[in-house]
């Protein structure tokens, strides 16, 4: 019953974002903005097309890897610098003199330092997706009630048992919430770093497109890149919910 | 070495905070299988006591002697349970952290769900359980690895007065069938005398031993009514008024 709520009001609400989208149209005309009905039908095709599923699969590929590799460095990193206040002494000022920076205007140094291939924007959208993973990681850390820790010695556990059944589960709720919110941040990086210096990608698809005043071509892009992020969202979310079950019943109280 | 020649021994024991003097020339010694009560005003060290015996905060002079072959598990004032782990998983931990595997695992945590009378709850997380399952599960989680002292700081405070004794008989009923040895801390007079076969009162700045009680009522489930019970109630509570009084009184001067 509740699935199919769920299912209803996603529906609804997809069917008003839509019916705008028309009323845009009809309002700009399909120069300025295409109809709904003639992207989907243009992306549908385009969706056999072998190039574009290429360019669909690179952008996939480096979104997926950045955020791999973000959540596999600043988890354990946020964790150390929760746990380990003395560490954290030295590191922190670090992390927090660099985390307003906007990474993105790093791009061309990334670019020259590691090549325009794949390497140079996985690292960027990893960098950006990783400072928001480091910090509220480490700040759920640092919030953990003492009590659990008083708790997990009296019960005399090594400091690797306590990593695996202490840390990581008090992290994770917090940890999963910001690699959910940072998909959006590392899809709009991703954007970024492809509209520059490559011939493959969404990004280049999109601006592509755009230089050459094919709106259709232009909107299967764009449609494309939310799918993705939609996508990436929605699996993180799934995550979430299995791996933090007890958060969840926590917060229903 | 017999087990019945084993005992717990405290010689002389003091604790300082900074520059103040908690605990002060504190000793008394404790029977395998035998249970004591310690009872006191509020941050008389009571719990100190108990976090030196579990080895979790240094003496500052004085010393605990416990046989070599004796294991320790501690009970918390606020559950200590980790609200990520379910039931089963809570009462399993101690096993997992010593290294038992997984068929052994489950054995004993069927056995304890039994015990403890908690048997289709075992998937629960603590966070669906109301106090009194709460604080079963921790008195499961501690017994579960059959160790030969229980400590228990205040187990049964935050909890309504009838589910507190079903608790004791719970409690009573384990150590009748296990005699493991225990020492409770405790603010309340009536639990003192339940479930103490000795009773300590601590009072005075700094603390130490005040009154030694050797309690006849000790191991009756049904003594609650009886004349002797209020008896030793009576002495108790003499001497916890007159350990409040000295405490006062030597902070007023």
């Amino acid at each position: 019953m509740k699935i199919l709520d769920i299912l209803f009001r996603y529906c609804v609400a997809f069917a008003v974002l839509l019916m705008l989208w028309q009323i845009g149209a009809w309002t700009l005309g399909p120069y300025l903005l295409p109809s709904p009905i003639d992207v989907l039908d243009a992306w549908l095709h385009a969706l056999l097309n072998p190039v574009m599923k290429g360019h669909i699969l690179s952008s996939s590929f480096r979104v997926v890897s950045a955020m791999m590799l973000a959540w596999i460095v600043a988890f354990p990193l946020g964790i150390l610098l929760g746990y380990r206040r003395r560490i954290d002494r030295y590191i922190s000022p670090m992390v927090f003199l660099t985390y307003p920076l906007p990474k993105i205007v790093l791009l061309p140094v990334f670019l020259t330092l590691f090549g325009l291939g794949d390497l140079s924007k996985i690292l960027i959208i990893a960098l950006t997706t990783g400072y928001q993973i480091l910090v509220v990681t480490r700040d759920g850390i640092r919030q953990l009630d003492a009590r659990y820790l008083d708790a997990f010695r009296t019960l005399g556990g090594s400091p690797c048992q306590l990593v695996r059944h202490v840390l990581i589960p008090a992290a994770l709720p917090n940890a999963m919430t910001a690699l959910k919110v940072s998909s959006g941040t590392a899809v709009a990086v991703l954007f970024m770093a492809e509209s520059f210096a490559t011939q493959t990608g969404l990004g280049f698809l999109i601006m592509d497109a755009w230089g050459r005043g094919d709106q259709l071509e232009m909107f299967c892009g764009i449609l494309s890149m939310s799918l993705l992020g939609l996508l990436i969202y929605e699996i993180c979310h799934i995550a979430e919910r299995v791996l933090c079950r007890w958060k969840r019943l926590e917060n229903r109280r | 070495m017999n087990r019945n020649d084993e005992r717990l021994e405290v010689t002389a024991l003091g604790k300082r905070f900074g520059n103040r003097d908690i605990l002060s020339d504190l000793s008394f010694g404790l029977d395998a299988g035998s249970s004591l009560s310690v009872i006191g005003p509020s941050g008389c060290g009571k719990s100190t006591l108990l976090s030196m015996i579990a080895g979790l905060t240094c003496s500052t002079c004085g010393q605990i002697l416990l046989p070599p072959d004796w294991k320790t598990a501690f009970i918390l004032q606020d559950y200590g349970l980790f609200p990520w782990k379910n039931v089963r998983d809570n009462l399993a931990l101690p096993l997992e952290l010593s290294g038992k595997g997984r068929s052994e695992r489950f054995r004993a945590v069927s056995d304890m769900l039994r015990e403890l009378g908690m048997q289709g709850l075992e998937m629960r997380f603590p966070v669906q359980l109301s106090g009194g399952q709460r604080q079963r599960v921790a008195i499961g989680r501690a017994l579960i690895s059959r160790p030969d002292l229980l400590l228990m700081d205040e187990p049964f405070a935050a909890l309504d007065a009838i589910t507190r004794e079903h608790l004791q008989n719970l409690l009573l009923a384990v150590w009748q069938r296990r005699r493991m040895s225990f020492i409770l801390v405790t603010h309340n007079v009536a639990e003192a005398v339940f479930l103490g076969r000795f009773i300590m009162v601590m009072g005075g700045s700094p603390a130490t031993r005040k009154l030694w009680i050797d309690n006849p009522c000790f191991g009756d489930a049904s003594c609650r009514d009886s004349d002797a019970y209020f008896s030793v109630m009576r002495k108790v509570h003499d001497a916890l008024e007159l350990a409040e009084s000295s405490v006062s009184v030597k902070d007023r001067a």
